[in-house]
């Protein structure tokens, strides 16, 4: 088959959406697919193969936070070049409601359009206000994807009809058959994320730290993510400070061998989650996880059954649950046996599958994608030459 | 004199705007067509699944009766009953596969496992399908209910879109 990708945030900042738009590319080339991901990155950034740059994405405000996007006649001009030159079967665009590169390659094509909505905003005033220029484009989407049942709801009630719901991909085995390391093991709790973005919850589990290491004086606490130590750590006691590790940005193989490592896994997040595949990467690796109660995170762990959960923000809960969990190996064995089992359906071979099943939903019997004649008044009078 | 060149400007967008609207119109009536289309070869591949299933022998004797009759009926039915015998397949093909053991023993067969990626294939497909092509009828729908489109008639003489309705959950062990 032929698939083009289009990936709305620039491909050299890492992020949740380019993860797994490069992982999505990666497992349906390795299928034999023909794949090709638009993507804003400069002309001269390297990128792999399949992906072709759609210039430079530009930072601007946008929806509370500083989004790095594309748009702009070039890069309307590059989709279109883009369309015309693929002669895809099926066309996914991840995130088609941010005012970038997705929203204009819904714009300009026709034909079988997948869709994945990764995050779950709430209704924002301005997509309100841009909802009669929106309306027409997504309603040219054929199939929409929603990465959990939350993002689900969300979309349902933001913009009506249905969507499947596909969770986003791990490479299960990768985590799973990564190698502990004996500096990050013994009486350890992991952390990653970005550390000074308070959404991701760090302060909530520093905030818990004194109780647990009053309990276990032994305990460390590994923190990998990019952000300003000094300013995390503000104000947190001495003998605190002394037990925590601060790893900076960690590679994949890090990753996934500091998840092998710890003996238990916290997700202090406060909000703003419709995922969470963090969670999923620290089940695969077996680490035991205890995850803030977000909709989101209650999904992914199957309700409680693959992880513990506690009360979103409350420290002395946290403390408590860590404290438990850290002093009862048989319950933190009985938990990575649950996660093996639960984690298996975000595996690519499942998900990648299911996502296939939605493209040859959609692309049977249906004409290619083709560019959008939006100079369609030429046509409907009938002036139109090919 | 003015007057009327105002009015002319006036004419020539309310046209170009009847007529973006009926071409935006026609797309959704096509992509509901195309999703109506793979709901249908969906449904078709479901249920020509199960038969398949029903008289290879597989199954034991009462099974395979249950399953021939639901998936006959589901392929021969007038359309306006197709919703009730295609949700009584979903309904039979749950009975069937009650037990997660029922879809190991029949991998073990020779056959077996051919038979049973087809179905569990077939049964996760129609849901999704479904979706799509409710999510279709959805949006035109939305844009049918504007006054201007019901005053203009810019749908033409296309049906009134109608949603797809079943029971469409399939067998959890299989």
């Amino acid at each position: 088959m032929r698939i083009g990708i289009v990936c709305p945030y620039a491909w050299d900042v890492p992020g949740g959406v380019q993860f797994h738009v490069r992982d999505l590319a990666e497992h349906l080339i390795r299928l034999g697919h023909q794949v090709s991901v638009l993507a804003p990155a400069e002309d001269d950034t390297p990128v792999p193969s399949y992906v072709v740059p759609a210039g430079r994405a530009v930072p601007v405000p946008y929806n509370g936070s500083v989004a790095r996007l594309t748009f702009g006649f070039l890069s309307a001009s590059r989709v279109r070049r883009w369309l015309r030159e693929g002669g895809f079967e099926v066309l996914h665009i991840h995130e088609p409601v941010t005012p970038s590169l997705s929203l204009l390659a819904c714009w300009a094509a026709t034909g079988p359009i997948v869709a994945t909505f990764h995050t779950s905003n709430p209704r924002s005033r301005a997509m309100i206000a841009a909802e009669p220029l929106m309306q027409p484009a997504l309603e040219k989407i054929s199939a929409r994807i929603a990465v959990s049942e939350y993002a689900r709801r969300t979309l349902v009630e933001h913009f009506g009809g249905d969507a499947v719901v596909i969770p986003n991909g791990v490479d299960v085995g990768f985590f799973a058959d990564a190698g502990p390391r004996p500096e990050w093991s013994g009486d350890t709790i992991g952390f990653v994320g970005r550390i000074n973005e308070p959404r991701k919850g760090l302060p909530t589990l520093l905030e818990a730290m004194p109780e647990i290491i009053a309990r276990r004086p032994g305990v460390r606490l590994l923190v990998a993510g990019r952000g300003d130590e000094e300013e995390a750590v503000k104000g947190v006691p001495k003998e605190v400070r002394d037990r925590i590790e601060f790893l900076g940005m960690v590679s994949d193989e890090q990753k996934a061998a500091l998840l092998r490592s710890v003996d238990l896994y916290v997700a202090p997040n406060t909000g703003g989650e419709s995922f969470g595949i963090i969670l999923v990467e620290a089940m695969s690796a077996g680490a035991p996880v205890l995850a803030s109660d977000l909709d989101a995170f209650r999904q992914v762990l199957d309700g409680g059954a693959a992880g513990e959960l506690f009360p979103v923000g409350d420290a002395s809960a946290l403390a408590r649950s860590a404290v438990r969990l850290l002093e009862d190996p048989a319950r933190r064995e009985a938990l990575r046996e649950a996660e093996t089992r639960h984690v298996r359906r975000f595996d690519w071979q499942t998900v990648g599958a299911d996502v296939l099943s939605v493209y040859e939903t959609v692309a049977a019997g249906a004409a290619a994608v083709a560019e959008d004649d939006r100079g369609g008044w030429r046509n409907r009078l009938g002036l139109a030459r090919d | 004199m003015s007057i009327w060149i105002w009015v002319a400007v006036a004419v020539v967008l309310v046209g170009w705007y009847l007529s973006w609207t009926a071409g935006r119109l026609d797309r959704l009536h096509a992509r509901i067509d195309a999703a109506r289309a793979a709901l249908d070869a969906q449904l078709l591949r479901r249920s020509s699944a199960a038969q398949e299933l029903a008289t290879s022998t597989l199954l034991d004797p009462a099974s395979s009766i249950l399953l021939y009759q639901a998936a006959h009926a589901a392929r021969t039915v007038a359309e306006e009953r197709r919703e009730v015998a295609e949700s009584d397949l979903s309904q039979a093909l749950r009975a069937v596969f009650a037990e997660p053991e029922q879809a190991a023993e029949l991998v073990t067969l020779p056959g077996g496992d051919e038979a049973v990626l087809d179905l569990r294939a077939a049964t996760r497909r129609v849901p999704m399908a479904r979706r799509f092509h409710n999510d279709s009828v959805r949006a035109a729908r939305a844009v049918r209910r504007h006054r201007i489109v019901r005053l203009c008639r810019l749908a033409g003489h296309a049906p009134f879109p109608q949603a797809f309705e079943m029971d469409d959950e399939p067998p959890a062990a299989l």
